[in-house]
């Protein structure tokens, strides 16, 4: 195996401790960090070795890490994971890329049946260490399966926890949390927001993986010295790729004195609803933002963990703006689909005129 | 002993009749079913008229000692089979997955493992828990409802029963795998793994993936599928139309098929195939053709699918008389022998019923217990309220 040299911010310059990446490339070079970190991960799926992966999220690894680490596996997805449970249970950290999420179903029975379970069934005797990486959600102009957002299935799971970024920061350390991890954890990449960029600090991981993040409050995002006043301030939740569009929704808001707090689940299972609920206690308004659809969804749970723990603070019902409960359309019809900013300003609309 | 390269490509001894047509009358009752026709290659090392027979690729040294405790072993489980479909009947487990039958296909089978080598079971492996070190009241809790399993499937190399069909088969594969990356394969002291599963089994596309990863990664990993004639109440032609050993060829690795109710062939047939995998030749499919002498579980009425000549065909192939015989034939046991076996399995049987009708309830905490390693703060809210809302009730009783 050859020693690679890990272009880690920091080590070259003292000043390059702070980098601009694209989600795409963090992943990768998150990935790079944990194997060089731990000789007991390796990465398991389709294309993924020579060609790097069809998104190029693996790029390079086999060739700094190996055939033995980087395996370019055969074309089967309940393969991919029920191989990697075996791998686990004999003490290896299996990272696992599905390559589009319409995909995942093959392995759907081994996720549910073996990797959820086993820790349950042998009472704590076996543990499942291993990451399921599923690029996810529409807007890339695919054909059918190639856009879908099965997240909720895997909430619903017991034994799986599910987490999903939504910028390069997050894509970075997130997936070296979820390789730490002793649980298996969905790993949910937004694939349409691949090549968006942000700076990077890759000395220091922002917080827990399991947290929620407040990405902006009523009263910090106040600009020209507006307040928030009660009637003008909601709040707006989602993940993954809706972070991008909930943060342009509330600067589209503030301009018109509407006051969004914009707050990422970052991890759909466990929830962690805290600073939900904090932020639904000062605004009293909730407006749930994802592609899936809704029905018996993460958006369904979330409405109703927030009217049992908010209930005297709501001033409106839970609304949700989400992909319709249709299988996703065509291609050319998914702008329609998405929930877009004018859905979720209509949405805010509604809550405020409650 | 037969070189790997022999292996890769057997041709069948007779190209196999279609079994489109469903059999006759004559070859159901005669035990020829679809699979059967035809083929000769079936390895077998002790008829079952307890005859010692030779076979040209594979053969074995039994010592009179070896062989009285191959027959310990097999009489032991089947006692232990029987108490536990007994416990059922008299309503102490939920369920009971009877072994009846196939006794020599699982003694054979594991005890040519080592102690390093891992085993994957499907969920009627009673007989290779047992040479697992796994004491039979250890398998009670699943079928009574108070556990999945109490054994460590670390310790023992035994990983949980597996009750979705086939699952398992990927798990080993992995787990082959992995003892490949970690250097263990090549030489004589190798680890190898093996996996268990029957004739309905191979029509599942796990099964089907796992012949195909193995191959690709060299896995040093023995299928070893019980083919005992039925998955539940569809007979094995529902399931293929060419012998199952045969399959294999088309992956690319070696098959074989050894009379699993032998348990010298199986036991010789097995050794054989994980040293293969020892050395760095896997993987290896042997198909042990036996027979499933009871239900499929105590849930089970075999009567509306089957016909009992069947079963009487079969119970002259039984794999203990053939060893019984045998050992008097060669004068390597004698009645005190017999009669300390019988009597150790009577006292198996009364420590496993006593240890079944006294096993607790499990707590209610247990339902919460050890579903994620890391913890979850929404479970164990769930948890606490449901915990204090039993504690609410008069001595905790709800």
């Amino acid at each position: 195996m050859a020693a690679p040299t890990m272009n880690r911010a920091g080590s070259d310059s003292g000043d390059s401790a702070v980098q601009t990446l694209t989600i795409s490339k963090a992943l990768n070079m998150g990935l790079r960090a944990a194997m060089e970190a731990n000789p007991k991960v390796l990465m398991m799926g389709e294309d993924i070795g020579k060609l790097g992966g069809v998104f190029r999220i693996t790029d390079g690894l086999q060739k700094d890490f190996g055939e033995q680490r980087v395996l370019d596996t055969p074309l089967a997805e309940s393969g991919i994971i029920g191989t990697a449970v075996g791998l686990a249970i004999r003490g290896y950290r299996p990272v696992c890329e599905i390559q589009f999420d319409g995909f995942i179903f093959p392995g759907f029975d081994q996720i549910v049946s073996q990797v959820a379970k086993l820790h349950y069934r042998t009472q704590g005797k076996n543990k499942l260490p291993m990451v399921i990486r599923v690029p996810f959600g529409g807007g890339i102009g695919a054909v059918e399966h190639h856009s879908e957002s099965p997240e909720s299935y895997f909430a619903h799971t017991a034994g799986l926890k599910v987490v999903s970024c939504s910028n390069p920061t997050d894509a970075y350390w997130m997936i070296q949390q979820a390789i730490d991890c002793d649980d298996p954890v969905l790993f949910f990449e937004p694939k349409r927001r691949y090549y968006e960029k942000a700076p990077v600090d890759t000395t220091k991981a922002p917080g827990p993986l399991f947290e929620s993040r407040v990405l902006r409050t009523a009263s910090n995002s106040a600009s020209a010295g507006t307040s928030t006043s009660a009637g003008q301030a909601a709040t707006l939740v989602g993940y993954g790729p809706m972070i991008r569009v909930c943060l342009d929704a509330a600067n589209a808001a503030a301009e018109d004195g509407t006051e969004l707090e914009v707050i990422d689940l970052r991890t759909l299972s466990p929830l962690d609803l805290g600073p939900v609920y904090d932020s639904v206690r000062r605004t009293g308004r909730l407006v749930v933002v994802s592609e899936a659809p809704s029905e018996s969804s993460i958006t369904s749970e979330i409405a109703a963990k927030v009217q049992q723990e908010c209930f005297y603070s709501l001033q409106a019902p839970v609304l949700r703006v989400t992909g319709f409960d249709t299988p996703y359309p065509p291609s050319k019809l998914e702008e329609e689909f998405l929930p877009d900013l004018d859905r979720v300003l209509h949405a805010v609309d509604r809550s405020l005129a409650w | 002993m037969s070189s790997p390269e022999q292996w890769t490509h057997p041709e069948p001894a007779s190209a196999p009749a279609a079994t489109a047509a469903k059999p006759t009358a004559e070859q159901v009752i005669a035990g020829l079913r679809a699979t059967d026709q035809g083929d000769v290659n079936l390895v077998q090392l002790l008829t079952p008229e307890g005859e010692r027979v030779q076979h040209p690729d594979f053969d074995i040294d039994i010592t009179a000692e070896e062989l009285r405790g191959l027959y310990r072993d097999m009489v032991l489980i089947r006692r232990v089979d029987r108490e536990a479909n007994a416990l059922q009947r008299k309503g102490q487990l939920g369920i009971w997955v009877p072994l009846l039958g196939q006794e020599a296909a699982q003694i054979g089978a594991g005890r040519a493992m080592r102690p390093d080598d891992m085993a994957f079971p499907s969920y009627r492996e009673h007989g290779i828990a047992w040479t697992r070190g796994i004491h039979p009241t250890d398998l009670l809790g699943i079928f009574r409802g108070t556990d999945m399993g109490s054994w460590d499937p670390v310790e023992h190399k035994f990983h949980p029963y597996t009750i979705v069909i086939g699952n398992q088969v990927l798990n080993a594969t992995g787990y082959a795998m992995g003892q490949k990356f970690d250097g263990k394969v090549g030489d004589a002291d190798g680890e190898a793994t093996m996996c268990f599963f029957g004739d309905g089994a191979t029509s599942q596309g796990d099964v089907h993936e796992g012949f195909v990863w193995a191959a690709v990664y060299d896995a040093p990993l023995v299928f070893f599928c019980q083919n005992n004639q039925w998955a539940i109440s569809e007979p094995t032609e529902r399931q293929s139309r060419l012998p199952l050993y045969q399959r294999a060829r088309g992956y690319g690795f070696p098959g074989i098929r050894v009379d699993g109710n032998d348990v010298l062939a199986t036991l010789a047939v097995t050794r054989w195939a994980l040293e293969e995998c020892r050395q760095g030749n896997g993987p290896i499919l042997i198909e042990a053709f036996t027979y499933r002498m009871d239900a499929h579980t105590t849930s089970d009425d075999p009567s509306r699918y089957r016909l009992s000549d069947e079963l009487e065909l079969w119970k002259l192939k039984d794999p203990i008389e053939r060893v019984k015989v045998h050992l008097v034939k060669q004068q390597w046991a004698d009645s005190a022998f017999f009669e300390s076996i019988e009597q150790e399995s009577e006292a198996l049987a009364v420590e496993l019923r006593e240890f079944c009708v006294n096993m607790p309830d499990p707590p209610p905490e247990r339902i919460f217990a050890n579903v994620y390693a890391e913890g979850n703060p929404v479970l164990e809210a769930q948890r606490d309220e449901f915990l204090a809302y039993v504690e609410g009730f008069a001595g905790g009783e709800h």
